[in-house]
């Protein structure tokens, strides 16, 4: 997989491509995927995805986060074929999907469950109805979907919701009732395009959790679309940020959240975790580096936590004094790290020194500005 | 009012009844899958065929846009093929049936299309064919709105049941304009609005139950 990379994408870290057998591995693999809609009265073809590159080893959660139109929606309907590639080969399981008739294609998508963010589902079926409706389209009896339906609303914790419409459930019961029938005809691969976005974030969190238990008990892979960083936090061991209709970083949760290398990423992370300055601060904040003034600088730990210690022996050693302005600490796929604002001055006697510093022990840092 | 009239009355109410319930039996048995059709074959749709869909759809708004009393006139000799007679009863259900067809193909098109497309995409990410959805999601989700479509049909029908009295047809309007307007009894020509009127509300009372019945978007408790 070798992505062109941009300039601006100069210093994105080393992605972790899969080797080749990992990739002959990959429950879901793009492979140098295009998808260019056909221009329409009044306007251009849009480019929705250009040159994707993406694997989803089996059993594992990938998040894919973009802003709104960056190409999220098309990428995952090209997983189950209900897009089809201008360019470039899909695999799922080892199946070439792009190669498939629409006979074919229709067969393959019962192995691959996918739930919305508008839920999607018949009005005029209870929950038991809905969650046997793959099955009844997929021919199984009625005694078998008997014996597949109960089981998923005890699953997802719904048993006593059987004969309830949709109307009668709230948002995130709806959402169980979506994710149980993606999981009616056992797919291997579930698709999840924005599922948690029309919901509040305590229900945000519950389906969240249903979501992790299912991929761990069911070894099932999970590919998650979201615009939220912290759906991805939550669940996705791995993930790609998707901007203007390409992957404009990926890697490891931890690392993406600690050192996040594009402007999107950083956009994303925004108020994330002791990453936002405080408003005072904010307004305060300029590019010059005025003699006298002072450089805002944000220090990430990752990993060890010994923020304060480190801050006053720097303090020490630059015979200064280095404030902290702000600062919080928080963990991320069950590994901790720590956002810390400092001020100090911002003369080349200080300021270089000091970041020589952090860097000599491993410490990210970024000069946020200047205040008079 | 005599017994004799009101023993008409009675027995062109029947007659009404009967030309409306097979006129609305065969078009919605004709009516339905048409209307279906119309929401799914323009372009990019389950059933692609945007050239059939336009020609069908011309024939349909034909069909609409002719009065009723002259299709009842010009297609004399195809009223007179089905049924061997171009006058009563019997031949009064032709035209009816004729005129009712497009009526609920265009209204069953519309609750068709206004299934949530949210829906067919997730039946298509399920495998489902292009059949499947139509029997499995549009069919049963547009159901409530068929059934006030079905209502609205009925109430037209009734009226142009009493339309083909004019032309001889048999029902309530034959009595109407023959006792009612030609004999001038004018408490006839009342009798037979009032129990148009019944018919109506009755018909608009079930249709609405029946509609709101059906309808489980609505909660119910
Ligand atoms: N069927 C389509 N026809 C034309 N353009 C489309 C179609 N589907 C998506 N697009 C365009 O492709 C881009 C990406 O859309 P989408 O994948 O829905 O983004 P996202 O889900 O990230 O919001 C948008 O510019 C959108 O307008
Ligand atoms: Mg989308």
């Amino acid at each position: 997989m070798n992505m062109p990379l941009r300039a601006d994408l100069a210093d994105v870290r080393e992605v972790p491509v899969a080797k080749a057998d990992d990739l002959d591995r990959a429950m879901v693999r793009l492979e140098a995927v295009s998808k260019t809609f056909a221009a329409r009265r009044g306007g251009g073809a849009v480019t929705a995805l250009d040159h994707i590159d993406l694997a989803v080893a089996p059993g594992s959660v990938l998040g894919v986060i973009g802003r709104s139109g960056a190409g999220k929606s098309t990428l995952i309907r090209l997983v189950n074929g209900l897009e089809r590639p201008s360019a470039g080969r899909i695999w799922v399981d080892g199946t070439d999907i792009a190669a498939l008739g629409e006979r074919e294609l229709r067969q393959v998508r019962r192995s691959i469950g996918m739930i919305f963010q508008h839920f999607n589902l018949l009005s005029s079926r209870t929950a038991y109805g809905n969650i046997a409706l793959p099955l009844e389209i997929a021919g199984v009896g009625r005694a078998e979907i008997k014996a597949r339906v109960e089981p998923l609303l005890e699953l997802v914790g719904l048993a006593d919701k059987r004969d309830r419409y949709p109307a009668e459930l709230s948002g995130g019961q709806k959402q169980r009732v979506g994710i149980a029938r993606a999981l009616a005809t056992r797919p291997k691969v579930l698709l999840s395009d924005e599922a948690t976005s029309a919901l509040d974030p305590e229900t945000t969190q519950s389906i969240l959790d249903l979501l992790g238990t299912i991929n761990r008990e069911l070894g099932l892979t999970i590919l998650l679309i979201t615009h939220e960083m912290s759906v991805i936090r939550r669940i996705a061991k791995e993930v790609a940020v998707i901007d203007g209709g390409r992957i404009v970083e990926r890697g490891d949760v931890y690392d993406i959240f600690t050192r996040p290398g594009h402007a999107t990423t950083q956009s994303f992370l925004g108020g994330a975790s002791g990453r936002a300055v405080p408003a005072g601060l904010a307004a305060r904040l300029g590019p010059d580096r005025a003699a006298g003034s002072e450089a805002v600088v944000r220090v990430v730990f990752r990993g060890t936590l010994a923020a304060g210690a480190v801050v006053s022996s720097l303090s020490r050693e630059l015979h200064a004094d280095v404030k902290i302005l702000s600062g919080a600490i928080d963990e991320v796929a069950g590994r901790p790290f720590g956002t810390l604002l400092i001020g100090l001055p911002s003369s080349d006697r200080h300021l270089a020194p000091a970041l020589a510093y952090f860097a000599e022990r491993g410490l990210d840092t970024e000069v946020l500005g200047y205040v008079a | 009012m005599s017994p004799e009239i009101v023993q008409l009355i009675a027995e062109a109410t029947l007659d009404t009844l009967w030309m409306v319930a097979v006129a609305t039996a065969i078009a919605t048995l004709l009516g339905v899958p048409l209307g279906v059709f119309l929401a799914t074959s323009g372009r990019g749709e389950l059933f692609a065929l945007p050239a059939v869909n336009r020609i069908v759809g011309l024939v349909v708004n034909a069909t609409r846009s002719t009065p009723f009393i002259i299709l009842v006139v010009a297609i004399i000799p195809f009223t007179r093929l089905i049924a061997g007679t171009s006058i009563g009863t019997k031949a009064a259900i032709v035209p009816l049936t004729i005129a009712a067809i497009p009526f609920i193909a265009r209204l069953v098109e519309t609750a068709v299309r206004e299934v949530d497309q949210g829906l067919v995409e997730a039946a298509r990410a399920m495998g489902a064919s292009p059949l499947q959805i139509v029997r499995k999601v549009l069919l049963p989700e547009a159901v409530p709105a068929i059934a006030l479509s079905l209502t609205l049909a009925v109430v037209s029908m009734i009226g142009y049941s009493a339309m083909v009295g004019a032309v001889g047809g048999g029902g309530l309007g034959d009595l109407g304009i023959r006792y009612g307007y030609q004999r001038f009894m004018p408490d006839v020509m009342a009798a037979v609005v009032i129990v148009l009127i019944v018919l109506v509300q009755g018909v608009q009372t079930i249709g609405d139950t029946l509609a709101r019945r059906l309808n489980k978007r609505l909660r119910h408790n």
